[in-house]
Formats: structure tokens, C-alpha cells, sequence
């Protein structure tokens, strides 16, 4: 009994460790981010790669999602007003939760994963020592620009995460459904508050800075070897997720439950 | 001048340096050789503040290394590591002049090119490899083109980790005078890692065998070989048989 207590103490006690670690990590990027240099190539290569590149994968699951949801809840409340409520449902459910949080997971998946192997295998193959011979701060450099790119282009993602799950419902209601097209874009017009958008795209930007900080901070901080490579990117995916599903209730909370 | 005073670093139980006092003169080419495993490259990386020592000091030029401007400080080294360390996503050409492109020895693109393909042409290298990818070279290729960024802003201290090895005889024969020439022309203070003798008592004024986490031998290259130390006689020579344990 008291070696299991003492097993779970241990357990809470790396994680919180590790939540300072990445805390302090996360302090020195914004001191990083406010001093120059500033790399300006390396970080329009990063709004290629996180933003631009992630659309395909962004826009495939906000439209099955949008899509499902309109067809889970006409199947669930065809008791009530289905017309107001689909679209109203598949609106709220997309851009206050499902677009976020789902853009923000497929963003862990796609750009922290690779971020966290690239600076891994920089970190085992020396690449790292070498930016730091010669001059070149690897925060600064590698860091930065990334999160910096999360930070602007995860919103945006986000944004279009939202509009397009809304098309995929609206598609599911006005062709399967046999909804009216003009009254379902009007309920889904009329029921948004600015209110959700803003909550939707501040989630967005802070999922941004989690997905990119939790890739940066476990690659820099890598075991040698192809071993390390791999359990750096596993961890980095892991921390990234949890992460986003913490500060999503959170900013719920923040934005809603007053 | 680099000096190393009781230098100590262990890697959790792993002692690597126990003590470690050398000092390298202005201008002169020392090599450090020494077994497999005794942590030259972790000498090396110490005075560049990539490993910090336990305990003991590095000078460079009297001043403790790494206390004050770090970025004034690095820009007088230059650095081949062991396994060349060129970073994949730039092309060779932008390796090499990596420096030259960015900071305080920012020069204009096209003029950063030319120096670096100028450098590959050193190493022994041609032009149209200056735009190809550091994953598309062989292993001593991409060796030269970690030598050609290392010497690209010709620094006054330059450090090579192992710079021939994985080289065939006739190109490591071109190195070893490469580096000689740094040395003698450009006034560099150097110090090179290597395995192969041939290299040794090419590019060598002074060397130093690092053993058991200390300098076993310093001195001229020329005492070397009536230095008297049954140490260095074995590692000289490449026998099995002597002090130094074949098995570590
Ligand atoms: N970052 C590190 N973390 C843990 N151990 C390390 C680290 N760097 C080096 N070591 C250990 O220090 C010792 C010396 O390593 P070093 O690379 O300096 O050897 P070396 O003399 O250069 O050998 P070689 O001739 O094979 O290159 C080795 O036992 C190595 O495992
Ligand atoms: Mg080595």
C-alpha cells in the first residue's frame, strides 16, 4: 500500500516537474520572441508547412465531421423542430467545440510529431552543437519561428475548420436530409454570436502555441539515438494532445460558463 | 593560445575527463590522439561551451571561455565535428556559407556563394555540388563540406573532429595539406582529432594522447617517436600487446 502511494506520488511528482520545465521552456520562447534576431525565411517556411500544408488534412475532417453531426442529430432529434435545430446544433458544435479541438489534434498529429523529429534528429546528428558554433541561438532559429507560425496560422485553420464543417452539414441536411437550403443558412446565421467565433479562433491560437512549444521542447530536449528520435516524438504527440483537451475545457470555461 | 587547467567531466557514472591540463600555443597545429571512447570530442566541445565541464578552467586568449559575448566569442572558431553535422534542409552551398549569411558577418548572397563555393574547390569539391542536398552526397563528401563551412569565415581557432576519416588516402592526403596550409598561412590556431598517423605527422607541430582521462604525453611531433612512453609507443604503432588494455 504504502510502496503504490508512494509509486503515485513519484508519478505526480515528474509530471508536475516536467509542467515547470515546460513552463520555464515556454518563458524563455517568449523572451526569444521579443529580442532579435528574427528569422524571416525560416518562419515563412513554417507557415508553409503548419498552415498551407495542413489544409488538405483540416479541411477532410471538419467536412465528415459537420457531416456526421448533422446526421447524428436528425436521426437523435427528429422529435423537435429539426430544421432549427440541425443547423443551429451542427453551427454551435462546430465552431465552440469540434473545429478547435479537432483542428487541434490533427495539428498535434501532423506538425508537432514532425517538428519533434526534426529537431530530434538535429539534437542526435550534432546539428544542433553546430547552429550554436556558429553563432546562431537554436531557440531563435528552430523555436521561434514555429511557434510563431502556430500561433498565426492554427486560428486561421481553425477558421476554415469551422466554415467548412458547417458546409459538410449543411450538405448532409440539404441533399440526404431534404432540408431547405435558404432556411438552413439562415438558422445557422441567425443562432452564431461573435461571441463563438472569437472563442473559436482564441482556442485556435492557443492549440497553435501548445502543438508547435510541446514539438520544439521534446526535441530539443531528445535521448541519443534513433531510440530518442522516437520517444521524443511519442511524447511530444502525447503532451501536445492532452494539452489541448485541458485547455479547451479550460477556455470553455473562460469563454461559456458565466 | 588555449589553455586547459584540471579540466573534469563525468557523463552520470561515466568519468570521462579526469583532469585534463594542456595548453595549445598561438598559432600551432596540436593534435590530440588518443583511444576510442577517451573523450577528445568532448575536449573539444568543452571549449566551446557545448559540454560543461565539472570542474577546472578553459582559457582562450586568457579570458575564460564563454564568460562575456558568446556570439563574439564563437565567431572566432570554426568547428568540423565528427560526423560532419551539416544541416539537411539547407543546400551544401548555404551550409558552408551559413555563417556568412546571417549576423555580424552578414555578407551579400551573391558574394556568400562564391565564398563557399571557393571553399568547396578547397576540399577538393566541385561547383555543382554547392546546390545539391547534404543527404545526397557520400559520407566523405559531406565530411569536406562540414571542413568547408568550419573554415568558410576563416576563424583564428579551428577545430577538427577526425577530418579524414572515411576519406580514400589520395583525398585525406589533400586535407591533411589543407589544414596545414590554414595554419601556416592564415596564422589559425588548430586542433585536430585523428586516428591515422599518416595525418598525425602531416598536419601536426605538437600532439597530445589523451588516456584514462588525462594527457599521458605532450610535445613536439618530432619526439614522438623517442618519446620513451610505452603508452604512446603502443598507440604509435597500433599494437595489441602493451599497457593500454585492448578491450575498454
Ligand atoms: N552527451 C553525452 N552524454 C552522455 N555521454 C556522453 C556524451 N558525450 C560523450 N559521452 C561519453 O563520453 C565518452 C567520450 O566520448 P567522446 O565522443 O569524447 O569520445 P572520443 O574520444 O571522441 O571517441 P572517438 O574516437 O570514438 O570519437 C564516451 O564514453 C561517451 O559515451
Ligand atoms: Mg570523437
Amino acid at each position: 500500500m504504502g510502496r503504490l502511494l508512494g509509486g503515485i506520488g513519484a508519478r505526480v511528482l515528474a509530471v508536475l516537474a516536467m509542467v515547470g520545465r515546460v513552463s520555464i521552456y515556454a518563458g524563455q520562447v517568449l523572451r526569444h520572441l521579443l529580442t532579435p534576431p528574427f528569422y524571416g525565411r525560416e518562419f515563412l517556411s513554417a507557415l508553409m508547412n503548419i498552415g498551407w500544408l495542413s489544409l488538405p488534412v483540416v479541411g477532410l475532417t471538419a467536412v465528415f465531421t459537420g457531416g456526421a453531426l448533422a446526421l447524428q442529430i436528425y436521426a437523435g432529434g427528429s422529435r423537435f423542430d429539426a430544421a432549427a435545430v440541425v443547423p443551429q446544433i451542427v453551427a454551435i458544435g462546430m465552431v465552440r467545440e469540434l473545429g478547435p479541438v479537432l483542428v487541434g489534434l490533427m495539428i498535434a498529429a501532423r506538425v508537432t510529431s514532425s517538428i519533434a523529429a526534426e529537431i530530434a534528429t538535429m539534437k542526435v546528428t550534432e546539428q544542433i552543437d553546430a547552429l550554436v558554433t556558429l553563432s546562431t541561438h537554436p531557440m531563435k532559429y528552430l523555436t521561434v519561428p514555429r511557434v510563431l507560425a502556430g500561433l498565426v496560422t492554427v486560428p486561421v485553420l481553425v477558421g476554415i475548420g469551422d466554415v467548412i464543417g458547417i458546409f459538410g452539414g449543411y450538405q448532409v441536411a440539404v441533399r440526404s436530409l431534404g432540408f431547405n437550403s435558404a432556411t438552413y443558412l439562415q438558422n445557422t446565421i441567425d443562432f452564431l454570436e461573435p461571441l463563438d467565433v472569437i472563442s473559436s479562433l482564441v482556442k485556435g491560437a492557443a492549440f497553435g502555441v501548445i502543438a508547435t512549444v510541446m514539438g520544439c521542447y521534446f526535441g530539443m530536449n531528445s535521448g541519443r539515438g534513433a531510440q530518442g528520435v522516437g520517444q521524443a516524438t511519442k511524447s511530444s504527440v502525447e503532451a501536445a494532445s492532452v494539452l489541448i483537451l485541458a485547455a479547451n475545457f479550460v477556455l470553455t470555461g473562460v469563454f461559456f460558463s458565466a | 593560445m588555449i589553455r586547459f587547467d584540471d579540466v573534469h567531466k563525468a557523463f552520470g557514472a561515466n568519468q570521462v575527463l579526469r583532469g585534463v591540463t594542456l595548453e595549445v600555443p598561438q598559432g600551432t597545429s596540436m593534435v590530440i590522439i588518443g583511444g576510442s571512447g577517451t573523450g577528445k570530442s568532448v575536449l573539444l566541445k568543452s571549449v566551446l561551451g557545448l559540454v560543461t565541464p565539472d570542474s577546472g578552467a578553459i582559457t582562450v586568449g586568457g579570458k575564460p571561455a564563454m564568460a562575456g559575448d558568446r556570439d563574439a566569442f564563437l565567431a572566432r572558431f570554426g568547428m568540423l565535428f565528427q560526423g560532419a553535422a551539416l544541416f539537411d534542409s539547407l543546400p551544401v552551398w548555404q551550409n558552408v556559407a551559413f555563417r556568412l549569411l546571417r549576423g555580424s558577418l552578414k555578407r551579400p548572397k551573391v558574394e556568400a556563394r562564391e565564398i563557399a563555393i571557393e571553399k568547396l574547390r578547397r576540399v577538393g569539391l566541385t561547383p555543382d555540388v554547392a546546390d545539391r542536398f547534404p543527404a545526397e552526397l557520400s559520407g566523405g563528401m559531406q565530411k569536406r563540406v562540414g571542413l568547408a563551412r568550419a573554415i568558410a569565415a576563416e576563424p583564428e581557432i579551428i577545430f577538427f573532429d577526425e577530418p579524414t576519416t572515411g576519406l580514400d588516402p589520395i583525398m585525406a592526403g589533400v586535407i591533411n595539406d589543407l589544414i596545414r596550409e590554414i595554419v601556416v598561412e592564415m596564422g589559425a590556431t588548430a586542433m585536430t582529432i585523428t586516428h591515422d598517423m599518416t595525418s598525425v605527422r602531416a598536419i601536426a607541430d605538437r600532439i597530445a594522447m589523451l588516456h584514462g582521462g588525462k594527457i599521458r604525453w605532450t610535445g613536439p611531433v618530432t619526439d614522438m617517436d623517442a618519446s620513451g612512453d610505452p603508452y604512446l609507443d603502443q598507440f604509435i604503432h597500433g599494437r595489441a600487446e602493451g599497457p593500454i588494455e585492448a578491450v575498454r
